[in-house]
């Protein structure tokens, strides 16, 4: 825990020890400073493009969505502008993960939690919490007033109020959340007119009160019990990550303004913090960022902000909480300049994979095939002997049109010597190059058939590769697949 | 060496209490669960007696508990199956209003029919023709074109239907006689037609054989079942003997035993198992698999 139980906070067992703690209520303080505009920013940002994406449109032809993101769980396509993904390359998914876990632990190499701080849904969600909260309920010290007051009835007012607000962001984010899964225009007219899918109640449902009690309740208990992220940051972290720290080496010995002064004048060393607790009281998770860092921290940066200001107020530098490491404390005690080493070997080898791994994907995306075709070959049998003496093996292939308007495709088959295809229920053209019209934005699977007549037996091997292409008549484009033929 | 003296103490360094355990001088920091863990933690315990009384759960002597509200997954499934049908009840109503030979040309109805088929066939037919169709010994390939009773669409869907030698009044009849046992032919003549009947097809015959002979007996004998030119009937069920195709075998044993005791091969009629729309999709099915003409 942050700050040292006292023996009051415990609630003993037969061992003497506590079985549990009470939770702690935080009351952070309102502060003003350049962290807290970039979080203010990042949250406008954020929540920016979560509530509203969904309504951002994107045309991509008749029949097709016109949702900019669109996650068509019932049609199993996902849609993101230009990118229209189908199941099967749901490894782009794995590739994106790759890529955040990747930039995640960049993130944590130059500048530590600062996911936490600044970008992760819980601390967003939570900051604007608190926001409602100080606005209606006021300040630090008016709430702990008014929680140390009880009662009144202008006080259930307020609290009614905060409640309602939050609510309404709570169901907003639930509502937000669905409309990433359905057309958002028509999901709204329908979760109005009550017409929507019971799922989408259930989600917003689900939504609603996660949010609600995360940010509203839970807070900083899910960043310090339940986030698995600040244990896993913690073995990935080395000396040279910038962590928001308090620089011990200028703040000690802390003593009051008066005494400080009183010690400069006479030529004595003191150090820069007057001990006046604001970066605890503005602090979110509520810990003293003096203590050294700890698990707590979220890396919001609040405390520099805080700091900051009393540090301006009583005409000594500022930063005396700031982004920093304990190599450059330790320099700084040794009289050495500080260093600082964004280029190390962990950075550059990140930095180096996120774009190997972007390149690659974004490789494969521009380069995706449009036309594609799965083969497989029948098992039972896996070839069969005509009456005229011809063997035949059976296929089932599976064509993918991924272009949004049908199109004609002949299939081909290369391999065994005087090899005819036949496609079961395919409009032949010209005869032995049959026809097919492949749907748009779908899946087409069709039986093959592929003959063989052997001059003799041993002209053909007990496997030989075939290969079928399929050729868009319009396009001309080509896609192949390879399997076997094979002897009964 | 533990220490079993419990005393919790307050630590110094962090002002955190002890758990009062203590191991070779390193002593335990008491770091305690919040509350509200501990609550979700007893509430899980609580819901989950919900589930002791609500699904079938306590075992009994002879038995187990049913649960309140009478709950069973097999009623449910039941509800959900009822429920598919319900879905499928429009395609699978085109599939029974839509013409035979017209469905291999809709592929919607095709890829329906052939699914359909599918699971049908794995069902009642794969026990005797294989998963596949791929047939074995006395039970026919429905991959190859080599057809008893015909090929057709219909003809497949009317074997399905009355099946053969089934019983059925519609069913397919016609029977190899058993030459050998009836006393028809004798050893000696049902050797010679045998090697006779392997010639047709290209395949060796044994030394000395008198062919001729063999056509005669053919002749007198076999052709108003299979046919002059041996080519067979799928009136009769009667195999094409030229073709590189058969049921039972085209060694020399297996012919004379087919001679010898003749050969009847049943298959069930369908029509009463299975309602026609699914007897469709399965002749659809069964054409699909290549050899249909
Ligand atoms: S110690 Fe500072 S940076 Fe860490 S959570 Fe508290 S206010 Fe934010
Ligand atoms: S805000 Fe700065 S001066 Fe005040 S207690 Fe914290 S570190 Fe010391």
């Amino acid at each position: 825990m942050n700050k040292p139980l006292r023996d009051t906070d415990l609630v003993p067992d037969d061992d003497g020890g506590p079985l549990y703690a009470a939770g702690r209520k935080i009351y952070p303080q309102r502060v003003s400073g350049s962290f807290r505009r970039i979080k203010w920013i990042l949250m406008a940002v954020c929540l920016g493009i979560y509530y509203f994406l969904p309504f951002v449109r994107w045309n991509r032809g008749l029949g097709a969505p016109d949702q900019a993101v669109l996650i068509d769980l019932a049609n199993n396509r996902f849609y993101f502008f230009f990118i229209e993904l189908w199941p099967q390359e749901i490894y782009y998914f794995t590739g994106l993960l790759i890529v955040a876990a990747i930039t995640l632990f960049l993130m944590n190499a130059l500048g530590g939690r600062v996911w936490c701080g600044y970008l992760c849904p819980q601390t967003v969600w939570t900051d604007l919490f608190f926001a409602v909260e100080r606005l209606i309920e006021g300040d630090r010290r008016e709430r702990m007033r008014k929680a140390a007051e009880g009662w009144s009835l202008q006080r259930g007012a307020e609290l009614v109020l905060k409640h309602s607000i939050w609510l309404m962001i709570a169901w907003w984010t639930g509502g937000a959340w669905v409309l990433y899964f359905a057309d958002a225009p028509t999901l709204i007219k329908e979760l109005v007119t009550f017409q929507a899918p019971m799922v989408a109640y259930i989600w917003i449902g689900i939504l609603t009160f996660t949010t609600y009690t995360l940010a509203g309740f839970m807070r900083e208990q899910v960043c310090v019990y339940m986030c698995p992220w600040p244990r896993i940051q913690a073995a990935l972290t080395d000396e040279w990550a910038l962590n928001v720290t308090y620089k011990y080496d200028r703040g000690e010995t802390r003593t009051s303004l008066k005494k400080a002064a009183q010690a400069r004048a006479l030529g004595e060393q003191v150090g820069d913090c007057v001990d006046c607790n604001q970066c605890v009281a503005v602090c979110p998770t509520g810990i003293d960022i003096r203590n050294g860092p700890q698990l707590d921290c979220i890396q919001c940066g609040l405390c520099i902000d805080a700091c900051d200001n009393v540090m301006t107020k009583i005409g000594r530098p500022t930063r005396l909480i700031g982004y920093d490491n304990d190599i450059n404390i330790h320099r700084r005690m040794e009289g050495k300049p500080e260093v600082f080493k964004p280029l190390r070997a962990r950075t550059v080898v990140y930095s180096a994979l996120i774009a190997g791994i972007g390149a690659i994907m974004l490789y494969a995306l521009l380069n995706r095939s449009l036309l594609d075709l799965n083969v497989l070959h029948d098992r039972n049998p896996v070839a069969v002997r005509l009456s005229d003496g011809s063997i035949r093996n059976g296929y089932t292939i599976r064509f993918l049109n991924k272009r949004g308007f049908d199109r004609v495709v002949a299939v081909d088959v290369d391999g065994p010597p005087n090899a005819v295809i036949h496609v079961v229920g395919a409009d032949s053209i010209t005869p032995d190059r049959p026809m097919i019209i492949l749907a748009r934005d779908a899946t087409t699977e069709l039986r093959v058939l592929v003959d063989s007549r052997p001059y003799s037996e041993d002209e053909l091997a007990p496997s030989t590769p075939v290969k079928f292409h399929v050729t868009d008549i319009g396009l001309g484009e080509v896609a192949s697949a390879k399997d076997v033929f094979v002897k009964p | 060496m533990a220490d079993h003296a419990h005393h919790a103490e307050i630590d110094k360094v962090t002002g955190t209490s002890t758990t009062g355990h203590e191991w070779d001088g390193i002593k335990e920091l008491n770091t305690p669960l919040p509350r509200w863990w501990i609550w979700t933690f007893y509430a899980c315990i609580v819901w989950s007696l919900g589930y002791f009384l609500v699904y079938p759960a306590w075992p009994l002597v002879n038995g187990y508990t049913t649960g309140f509200f009478n709950y069973s997954s097999r009623a449910e499934l039941a509800v959900d199956l009822a429920k598919l049908d319900v879905v499928r009840g429009d395609k699978m109503a085109a599939l029974a209003a839509a013409p035979l030979g017209d469905i291999e040309k809709n592929p919607a109805l095709l890829a329906l029919a052939r699914a359909k088929g599918k699971v049908v066939f794995g069902d009642n037919c794969a026990a005797c023709h294989g998963s596949g169709g791929a047939g074995a010994k006395g039970y026919p390939n429905l991959n190859d074109d080599d057809w008893l009773w015909g090929g057709t669409l219909e003809q497949i869907e009317k074997t399905i239907l009355y099946g053969a030698r089934s019983g059925h009044d519609d069913a397919h009849l016609g029977n190899m006689p058993s030459f050998g046992k009836d006393g028809l032919l004798t050893k000696d003549q049902i050797i010679t037609v045998a090697n006779y009947v392997r010639s047709l097809s290209g395949l060796s015959t044994r030394p000395g054989t008198d062919l001729a002979a063999g056509k005669q007996i053919f002749a007198e004998n076999c052709s108003s079942c299979h046919g002059d030119e041996a080519k067979g009937n799928t009136e009769l069920g009667a195999p094409n003997l030229t073709d590189r195709i058969w049921l039972y075998g085209s060694d020399e044993a297996t012919l004379i035993d087919t001679l010898t005791n003749g050969r009847g091969g049943v298959m069930p009629a369908w029509n009463e198992r299975l309602d026609p729309a699914t007897i469709k999709a399965m002749a659809v099915y069964v054409h699909s698999l290549g050899g249909g003409k």
